[in-house]
């Protein structure tokens, strides 16, 4: 049955979408940060694995865990050494900030891969695929659905389940009580924006081996993210992943009836659900 | 023996000064109440020591050591624990979370744990997957003096922790001190209610305007003296 079929794979887009999108779900939730960066970011690390992969001959996969540690490094002290220096009440110098920090990256790595694009090879997994009866799944997308899987649930985990994330709540409520409690916001911050970077280098494999990318896309893939962060309801992981599914079905049913609309259909489902429910969701209960 | 003192203390919120020159000290094992009305700079004085709001090093001491102006999570990890004005609970955190994080960042021996903290207050105990802003106001306090103690501070700062409650919730809060005291905490308790920081206190400050006006224990001080430091004095 061709619906099934065409629902299914765009459930699986939407996981790559909430993989774009957890990372800014993250820093949003943690610090009220708009990182317009954010799909500049993801195109960064997608570079980071193709060096790696290419210098070192490395599995895709492999090179991804050797990355993940560079990216947390990168966002821990893009939080210290800029972020946390214009993050206050006032929303607009972080918007401002990122926003210059997505033209730097663009061309930064425009100066140094030039405007060709890049692929992350990965092999037979690229046109693997798995027969249901009624419908093929490709394994790539699989993959990256259990993945944004995994990661929503070990993000949670994280959240609810250690002192990390009990910190990382308090900040979030109020950043001058969790002074008192002896808990850094600025410290708070940084290793958010390190994890969100994890996420982003996850995000990035995916990307970097399902598709073709250059230095310019990233834009594109921020707006994914923050549709999908936005349906979700802000603050919410599974509901990020429930915005990527909505987009991502939204997309190939967009496609199935006629190609051109695969992204206008994405985009109206998103003002679709701003109509209904301003607040995305699953909004959180204060704020 | 002299444990927190401030030595001609200034505080300012940009042009508007609050303090001008305050000299306060607590010893250890006192409890020092500062009284004052609305905008007599009490709590102002509290944040200050906290390291909330900024002032110079040699104007806060903590064991004889300028500590003014370091940031407020060093200051709390050096045992001077706050309850915040308005309890300031974590939304996002339940009763038993919102303890937790008390002692997150200061490991230290002491008498205070979850479970002592649950023998003082035992309602939290029931209420302790509760998000901590879904209780009455009485048992809020009661989380945030908690949260305080988890730390085992040395020095634990209270603003204002009868503000907005039921004299009979007072009531079972200050119950609570000798226990709080008795743990070795020395304590400022920050108080509109003069009857309960006198029943509290080994000495007494008033405040008015910014500058004490009194100072004193409890017994010395007449109704004539405290009306007069608290209100100005009619000419």
């Amino acid at each position: 049955m061709n619906l099934i079929d065409t629902v299914l794979q765009g459930v699986l887009l939407g996981g790559l979408y909430a993989l774009f999108a957890a990372g800014l779900s993250l820093v949003f939730g943690i610090m009220r940060l708009v990182n317009l960066a954010h799909g500049d970011l993801i195109i960064l690390a997608a570079y980071l694995i193709l060096v790696i992969v290419s210098a070192l001959g490395l599995n895709p996969f492999v090179a991804a865990l050797v990355a993940m540690p560079v990216m947390f490094a990168l966002g821990w002290g893009l939080q210290r050494v800029v972020l946390n220096r214009v993050l206050g009440t006032d929303i607009l110098p972080p918007l401002l900030v990122t926003f210059g920090l997505s033209i730097v990256i663009q061309n930064a790595l425009l100066q140094g891969f030039s405007a060709d694009s890049q692929r992350i090879g990965a092999g037979a997994l690229e046109t693997a695929s798995v027969d249901f009866g009624p419908v093929t799944l490709g394994v790539m997308p699989m993959l990256t659905f259990a993945s944004a899987i995994v990661v929503i649930v070990a993000l949670n985990r994280l959240f609810y389940r250690t002192a990390t994330g009990r910190a990382f709540r308090a900040t979030s409520d109020d950043p001058v009580t969790a002074s008192l409690m002896g808990i850094r916001p600025s410290a708070v911050f940084a290793q958010a924006t390190g994890i969100a970077m994890i996420v982003v280098t996850i995000a990035a494999l995916y990307l970097g081996m399902r598709a073709n990318f250059d230095p310019t896309i990233g834009p594109a893939r921020l707006i994914y993210a923050f549709e999908a962060v936005i349906i979700g309801g802000l603050g919410s992981l599974w509901g990020t992943l429930a915005g990527g599914i909505i987009i991502g079905v939204a997309q190939t049913v967009g496609a199935a009836v006629n190609p051109e609309w695969q992204i206008l259909a994405g985009h109206l489902a998103f003002l679709l659900v701003l109509l209904i429910r301003p607040r995305g969701l699953f909004p959180r209960a204060f704020d | 023996m002299t444990l927190l003192e401030t030595r001609a203390l200034t505080a300012r919120y940009g042009d508007f000064q609050a303090l001008f020159g305050v000299d306060i000290t607590l010893s250890e094992g006192e409890t020092v109440a500062i009284i004052g009305a609305n905008g007599a700079g009490k709590t102002t004085l509290l944040r200050t020591i906290a390291g909330v709001l900024k002032t110079a090093p040699d104007m806060v001491r903590l064991d004889g050591k300028g500590i003014g102006g370091r940031p407020a999570d060093e200051i709390m990890k050096r045992g001077v624990a706050m309850v915040p004005e308005g309890r300031k609970l974590f939304p996002s955190l339940s009763v038993e979370e919102n303890l937790l994080i008390g002692a997150q960042a200061r490991k230290v021996p002491g008498p205070w744990s979850l479970d002592r903290v649950y023998d003082l207050f035992p309602i939290l105990r029931e209420k302790r997957a509760v998000p901590g802003t879904a209780l009455s106001g009485g048992q809020q306090q009661m989380v945030a003096i908690g949260r305080a103690l988890m730390s085992n501070p040395r020095v634990l700062l209270c603003d204002e922790i009868s503000l907005g409650l039921a004299p009979v919730v007072i009531r079972d809060i200050y119950a609570a001190f000798p226990q709080i005291r008795a743990g070795g905490a020395s304590v400022i308790v920050v108080e509109q209610d003069i009857g309960q920081a006198m029943k509290v206190a080994t000495r007494v400050y008033c405040m008015m305007e910014g500058r004490v006006t009194l100072e004193g224990a409890p017994a010395a001080l007449s109704r004539e003296a405290i009306h007069a430091a608290y209100f100005g004095a009619v000419a």
